[in-house]
């Protein structure tokens, strides 16, 4: 009996270990591989030489893609995006979660109502483009020419977050607050010096989520903005990409890289930060899934 | 019948008369002055509800204002629906995709089975991974050794859809005269899966592989990331449950069967819920950027179709509109039905 129980167990560890090593590397695997074309000569990236490592080493196409203007400025827009959103998403969401999170708030029911119902049913992305054209013309008649204000302002929130932040939020003794009030605390000291510091991995992983999502996103970015130097760094990966992979204007190619190399460059370098942040907000985003579940 | 005093008011023994209870003059008192008592409260805390105030702005703006606009998509035409037809033609756009048989519906249809079949797939094929992902995460005991596995799973979920797409366009691209073929279909040559030609005219131009690029690519991207919530909850599991069940003389197989599984199954029917809801939203973002007009046959989706056709070119925004309303107002039916479901069979529910 001891011993079958044994056998079982063993199969099932060396199936597990297997298969995740497998898949671990699968993951890894696509960044090395980009790594190692963006660095290697033409002709072993043309004719598929590389496996993992590079070969005839070269950093021309960095050094095209740090001479090109336009990376930089999509670089900076994409952190100008980046900052603001994550800033406005944050204070819209952590004011809006602290005043549903009350139960003295009239109407609780209602607006969390409001919340979630966008989160069933979305009227799609036709009438949101044109909405975000109204809006477009809106911000142009008040004297806001740039389009990265309409991204930041408009677009990348997610009811999610707010509900997350109010879970937090309704985590917090109510004596505490209590406490304060007595004290004399008003409603925004309350939340920021009781609060906030009570809630801070929470509020660490909200904001994490958003800065993410402002990082990457793309779609209405690339749909909103027609000014070229206003793209953002994924709006100006994916036209290079285009440029990139239309033979036609790749017939001419004498550079010492082979073409690839450069998309693999402007891959590595719009995940550099992501991977140099990522050890340490790892553990944040196991706590910010766990505290998901969402209740009225 | 007789009303007596006592109905309505308490008797004061001490006292010998009869009094109103204080609590339900208040209680009256609310009822009676409910908006008074509304506005008092609002100029108390009228801090908290300043709060609000962005939060609510955001979305009116831009989340319940399209739906509005939506209405105003299915203004009549007058040049696509004669004056006599003006009694349903709130409707025509929808007649227009649904049983008009000319291309256009074709192309709607066609787009709305390939978002069930994606989406079908989906269910299938990136729901149970994390799960089983979750299970092997939890075979492995060293910290040390599952952090790695763990940090080495999530991170695609933290590239961008661009990025991703990018390295899959990169990995499966076409061979030309001077260059060849991505090298995941070369190894796939190698492995005689796909045939030399298939993989030299580049597996994203080919429709009978995007379906499988797009799973196995969603797949590579969402599930480590996704196994979090199954393995915080399997290591929530008490091991004295485990060692009643080894007692017992349950082999790893029954553990599983018998432990594990009864243990994670409320959150399963969560997640799985939260997966139906939003089974029609395919991804579009990822659908527009892996897809060609060689792919369409089985790569467009709904959005992707609305997109075509409301938001460049010469846009017929009511079409569009209608043709994405149709699958929203389905994928809303879908979350509140299988919240029903669930709640009646298992008592768990998300909403």
């Amino acid at each position: 009996m001891k011993r079958k129980l044994e056998i079982t167990e063993l199969i099932f560890k060396i199936i597990s270990y297997t298969l995740l090593t497998i898949f671990a590397l699968c993951c890894l695997y696509p960044f090395v591989y980009a790594v190692s074309a963006s660095i290697s000569g033409r002709q072993p990236v043309e004719y598929n030489e590389i496996v993992l490592l590079p070969k005839q080493i070269q950093f021309e196409a960095f050094k095209y893609m740090f001479k090109n203007n336009m990376f930089w400025t999509a670089y900076s827009n994409t952190l100008f995006i980046t900052l603001y959103g994550t800033l406005w998403s944050m204070f819209t969401a952590i004011l809006g979660g602290y005043a549903l999170s009350k139960k003295r708030l009239l109407f609780r029911k209602f607006f969390n109502f409001f919340l979630v119902f966008t989160m069933w049913f979305s009227a799609g992305i036709v009438p949101q483009y044109l909405n975000y054209l109204a809006t477009r013309r809106v911000f142009n008649a008040v004297g806001i020419m740039d389009d990265k204000w309409l991204v930041v302002i408009a677009m990348g929130m997610a009811a999610m977050n707010i509900i997350l932040l109010r879970n937090a939020f309704e985590g917090v003794p109510s004596e505490i607050e209590e406490a304060a009030i007595v004290d004399g605390a008003t409603e925004m000291q309350v939340l920021s010096n009781v609060y906030l510091p009570m809630s801070k991995s929470t509020i660490a992983t909200v904001a994490l989520f958003f800065a993410i999502s402002r990082w990457n996103g793309y779609f209405w970015a690339r749909q909103m903005m027609s000014n070229p130097n206003e793209h953002p760094l994924q709006v100006f990966l994916r036209l290079q990409l285009e440029r990139f992979t239309d033979p036609e204007q790749m017939t001419g190619w004498n550079e010492v890289y082979a073409s690839d190399s450069a998309i693999y460059a402007l891959i590595v370098c719009s995940i550099i930060p992501i991977l140099i942040i990522y050890p340490f907000i790892q553990k944040y985003f196991a706590k910010g899934v766990n505290v998901g579940g969402v209740k009225e | 019948m007789k009303v007596r005093a006592a109905d309505f008011l308490d008797y004061d023994q001490a006292a010998g008369v009869y009094r109103e209870n204080p609590e339900q003059v208040v209680r009256d008192d609310v009822e009676k002055h409910y908006w008074l008592h509304v506005v008092r409260s609002i100029a108390k805390d009228w801090r908290l509800y300043l709060m609000l105030i962005p939060m609510l702005v955001v979305f009116l703006c831009w989340r319940y204002l399209p739906m509005y606009e939506l209405l105003s998509c299915f203004k009549v035409d007058n040049s696509v629906v004669p004056v006599s037809g003006q009694l349903f033609s709130g409707f025509s756009y929808f007649k227009r995709l649904l049983f008009a048989g000319d291309s256009l519906s074709t192309e709607f249809w066609r787009a709305m089975r390939n978002t069930f079949i994606t989406s079908f797939y989906g269910l299938c094929f990136g729901f149970p991974t994390p799960i089983i992902l979750a299970l092997f995460f939890n075979e492995v005991k060293s910290n040390g050794a599952r952090s790695v596995y763990q940090v080495l799973t999530y991170l695609p979920k933290f590239m961008s859809t661009v990025v991703m797409t990018s390295l899959v366009a990169m990995l499966v691209k076409q061979g030309a005269q001077t260059t060849n073929m991505g090298i995941l279909s070369q190894a796939l040559v190698k492995l005689h899966f796909i045939s030399y030609e298939t993989g030299q005219a580049g597996l994203l131009n080919n429709p009978a592989f995007f379906r499988s690029l797009y799973q196995i690519s969603g797949i590579w991207e969402g599930a480590g990331y996704d196994s979090i919530v199954f393995f915080s909850a399997i290591i929530a599991i008490s091991p004295t449950s485990y060692e009643a069940a080894q007692i017992d003389g349950a082999n790893k197989w029954a553990q599983m069967r018998y432990v594990v599984l009864p243990s994670i199954l409320s959150t399963i029917v969560i997640m799985l819920i939260t997966r139906i809801g939003s089974l029609l939203n395919v991804g579009y973002e990822k659908v527009m950027l892996l897809y060609n007009t060689n792919t369409y046959v089985t790569a467009d989706v709904v959005s992707t179709f609305a997109n075509r056709y409301g938001m460049t070119g010469q846009g017929q925004p009511g079409l569009a509109a209608a043709a994405e309303m149709m699958n929203n107002v389905i994928g809303m039916l879908l979350v509140i039905g299988s919240n029903t479901i669930a709640r009646k069979a298992t008592n768990t529910s998300l909403y």
